[in-house]
């Protein structure tokens, strides 16, 4: 680390002493860092470790209540982000800030316009972008509308929006949370080139895997506070995983052999329309039995979503799905959230912002979410016992250890962990014969992640069937007791875990296979 | 953004909003070449000062309780009842019809069966808006307005053509029988002592109070209430808890619509005692502004409707004792209500950037 005093003209960014606190929150707590022209440095923690925060101080969206910014060897100030972006840093969004309706090139020069008239701006940043897309492998049509751009495409506009602007130190707060494997892939290429062009990249981030496949230096945080700053290469997926929660992790998950009992749930020829009356799934059958996980691998977007929420009731199906031998209703009467709920089916939604929680209702009222007419939480004919829903969520909250635990706090000030943590338990503790259980770990850190793969595994162990959607290839290897992959809202065959790999999986996910299995 | 302690939340903000308008209003009174301090002792002498002022103030706040309720119940369940009016004109038509048809022996038993005539035609007249954005998507906005309009040539047609007594000229239905006449605040034993003079105040107000508490407990101590809150916070969330969608919007408006119509046994039943034309006289539009501010709490509500009941009490004095002119009132009115709903975030950054500072210099001291 860079000396107190002097700074050091080969640090493209150096941080000395960058304190914040909201509140009674120290977010950032005398942070030092130093970040070396011309390499990739990564930036990992949980969430809420301080990340975000520090970053936006670095790009003027917080000031920093002490502490210098040096930005090339040079103490500048960054009151807002024009300054950052007249200082050379570029920042590029987890959530894009595109106009959906306006092209490529509309978006470019959005803000930096020469004059009133756009056509020069324009001609001069269509010549920028091909000499842009030319060296560093950001290709993208100039002239195509956002909205009709995909995800990774949508991104690369926002890396050309500030390479537009001349950023040399370019930030990216959880670039991949929103791309395929595929597309992380061709960003961190991208990272690569713009490395190679002298250019210096800050990569904000919670994945192991990324930080050790793309970066040179990383630097960890926890709680606020800077723990390490190390060379990628001396380290291990291992140790910072232990730097980040500050005690060891197990990354892989420890469970023993399934033992599958009688089918709990049967799926026949499943099928759903969306409001377009285009076919999302398209006759699906399985079934599960109890004590088993069945993992639904594939891209997002292929049909797992409608096949959880036509199982949990959210949305109308046809076929016929058999639960412990009784058929359930897939439309009209009796197949709402509240009949599968009867039925022993939780549901951990994918979404937990959307569906799974109620964000601004206390923790205690989401405990009670989807399960307020259980005969525990009512006084009386007329009243619910908001006192028993309090204690039970107390309870709830102490075994899954949400943090902080207090029972009356929103959903939506507890971290992305606990907010998932809450769904989990809230399900979970239903004792349920049939879990559903979506991204189980989306957005999740390390140490959570460990705790409701945990979860999932002992409830399977205590005889529940459990149907895991995940786009994660990692953790439905290492959850599923089998494997199902799904492509274009069809499943494309079983997969046994111990003999498949990821290779053979990722061609199911692409929809190519030589044969077709009989489900 | 930062957040301001619960006090400032619940207290400072609207006093400094109230504050605001009332400069303005005074600024408004100069322009006019009057004196504002003039206008406001005179406005609160003769809606606060005494008796005869708060039996009028009340007998205003109770409209203004149960069209105010009316938006919070709708508000909750994330639908925004602009038909408290038209509602509130057909509540009176309920109470008028019970009034006039049946020979009830008492007033105890006809304010149970105008509360009841009340709250159903409220509860209808708010049931069509309701089952078109449950069923068809129509938004509840644009068909809860359009009800109020036709609420309003539909009780022209009814007092002109039906109800008006043959001989009798003005668009109102006959006199309510006397055994209906319900008793005002002067006639109240033990309230009488300090009501000396009649007033148009009368028992109706305890009902609008047992009304609050009764939405207050609705909201967040029944299951039915519970679902109301999440579906209004969240549709795709009410979805995946099993919430039925249909059922909660028809049963939030036939509550919301209930209440604004209830409000016609304060004004229809214990005022005017016969039915004219334009009855709800605008508490029903009042009552968005008094939700509002009352943050749709039922608590709110009431502090909320009594400011509104000074308001127009104070208004009426102004135009009674000053050259003041009454239309003075809705410009104050219309002043109260932009600072305390349309500019409330203004107020509310303002002061959070205030309570910032006075954070970081506190801190930096010690």
């Amino acid at each position: 680390m860079a000396s107190q005093n002097g700074a050091d003209a080969a640090f493209a960014i150096e941080l000395k002493g960058i304190s914040k606190a909201f509140g009674p929150v120290q977010a950032n707590r005398d942070i030092n860092i130093a970040v070396p022209q011309g390499t990739i440095h990564g930036i990992i923690g949980e969430n809420g470790a301080g990340k975000s925060t520090l970053m936006s101080i670095l790009y003027g969206f917080y000031k920093a209540d002490a502490g210098q910014i040096f930005v090339n060897g040079q103490l500048t100030l960054i009151p807002d982000s024009q300054s950052a972006i007249r200082a050379g840093i570029g920042m590029v969004f987890q959530h894009f800030k595109l106009v959906q309706n306006f092209t490529v090139l509309e978006n470019i020069i959005l803000g930096v316009e020469d004059g009133p008239l756009l056509n020069t701006s324009l001609a001069k940043a269509r010549k920028e972008l091909e000499r842009l897309a030319r060296d560093y492998d950001l290709e993208v049509d100039p002239d195509a509308l956002i909205e009709d751009l995909s995800v990774g495409h949508q991104q690369r506009v926002e890396i050309l929006k500030a390479l537009y602007r001349q950023a040399e130190i370019l930030i990216l707060d959880e670039p991949t949370g929103v791309l395929t494997p595929d597309e992380a892939d061709h960003l961190f290429r991208i990272l690569k080139g713009l490395k190679e062009q002298g250019k210096t990249v800050i990569l904000i981030t919670h994945k192991l895997r990324e930080i050790m496949e793309a970066t040179d230096n990383v630097s960890v945080m926890r709680r606020g506070t800077m723990v390490a700053t190390v060379k990628t290469d001396e380290t291990s997926p291992e140790a910072l995983a232990e730097l980040m929660v500050g005690r060891k992790v197990l990354l892989e998950v420890d469970k023993g052999t399934a033992k599958p009992g009688d089918v709990v749930l049967k799926v026949e020829d499943l099928r759903v329309r969306d409001e377009h009356k285009v076919e999302r799934l398209k006759g699906v059958s399985f079934d599960i039995r109890a004590g088993e996980i069945l993992g639904i691998a594939g891209v997002a977007g292929n049909g797992q979503t409608e096949l959880l929420e036509a199982l949990g009731g959210m949305i109308r199906a046809t076929g016929k799905i058999t639960m412990n031998g009784q058929d359930l209703p897939l439309q009209g009467k009796g197949s709402d959230g509240q009949s599968r709920r009867r039925a022993g089916i939780a549901h951990v939604p994918e979404d937990r912002h959307h569906h799974g929680l109620i964000l601004d209702f206390t923790a205690w009222e989401n405990i009670a979410f989807g399960y307020f007419n259980d005969p525990d939480y009512q006084k009386n004919a007329l009243f619910m016992d908001n006192a028993a829903i309090k204690a039970d969520t107390a309870q709830k909250m102490e075994k899954f250890d949400v943090r902080p635990p207090i029972p009356t706090l929103a959903a939506k000030s507890f971290s992305g962990g606990n907010q998932q943590k809450i769904v989990v338990a809230r399900e979970m503790e239903q004792s349920p014969a049939l879990l559903l259980i979506g991204q189980p770990t989306r957005g999740v850190d390390i140490g959570a992640i460990e705790f409701i793969h945990n979860q999932i595994i002992a409830l399977r162990d205590a005889g529940a069937a459990v149907l895991l959607v995940s786009v994660e290839l990692d953790e439905i290897m290492s959850l599923s007791d089998r494997i199902a992959v799904m492509f274009d809202g069809k499943l494309m065959g079983f997969r046994d875990p111990e003999t498949t790999n990821e290779r053979e999986l990722g061609l199911l996910m692409a929809g190519m296979t030589g044969k077709e299995e009989a489900a | 953004m930062d957040r301001l302690p619960r006090w400032a939340d619940l207290a400072l903000v609207p006093f400094v909003s109230l504050t605001l308008a009332a400069i303005i209003s005074a600024l408004v009174i100069i322009a006019i070449g009057q004196d504002p301090w003039e206008a406001i002792t005179v406005m609160v002498q003769g809606s606060v000062m005494n008796a005869y002022g708060w039996g009028y103030t009340l007998y205003y706040a109770t409209s203004f309780i149960f069209t105010g309720l009316a938006v919070t119940v709708a508000f909750h369940a994330g639908l925004f009842n602009i038909g408290g009016e038209g509602q509130a004109q057909l509540g009176g038509l309920g109470v008028a019809l019970a009034c006039l048809f049946i020979p009830w022996p008492h007033w105890s038993l006809a304010l149970i069966g105008a509360a009841l005539g009340a709250a159903l035609f409220g509860a209808a007249w708010a049931a069509i808006p309701a089952y078109l954005q449950a069923k068809r998507g129509s938004h509840i906005v644009i068909t809860t307005i359009m009800f109020n309009y036709i609420a309003g040539s539909l009780m022209i047609y009814l007092l002109v053509d039906v109800l008006r007594p043959p001989g009798k000229m003005d668009p109102a239905t006959a006199s309510f029988p006397p055994e209906m006449h319900l008793p005002s605040f002067n006639e109240i034993p033990g309230l009488n002592a300090i009501f000396d003079t009649g007033v148009p105040a009368n028992v109706t107000f305890f009902i609008a109070l047992i009304m609050a508490v009764v939405v207050w407990a609705l909201l967040w101590r029944t299951r039915l209430g519970y679902q109301i809150r999440a579906f209004g916070k969240s549709e795709p969330a009410a979805r995946y808890a099993g919430i039925n969608p249909t059922r909660i919007i028809m049963i939030a408006m036939l509550i919301s619509g209930g209440m604004a119509g209830l409000m016609a046994i304060n004004n229809v039943m214990g005022e005017a005692e016969r039915l004219l034309g334009n009855s709800a006289s605008g508490a029903g539009f009042i009552g968005i502004a008094v939700a509002l501010m009352g943050r749709n709490h039922p608590v709110g509500v009431v502090l909320a409707a009594i400011l509104f009941g000074f308001l127009f009490q104070g208004g009426a004095e102004l135009g009674l004792w000053t050259k003041i002119p009454i239309e003075l009132r809705t410009v104050v009115q219309g002043l109260v209500i932009l600072f305390t709903g349309a500019l409330d975030m203004m107020v509310r950054m303002l002061l959070v950037k205030i309570f910032a500072l006075f954070r970081s210099n506190r801190m930096e001291a010690a």
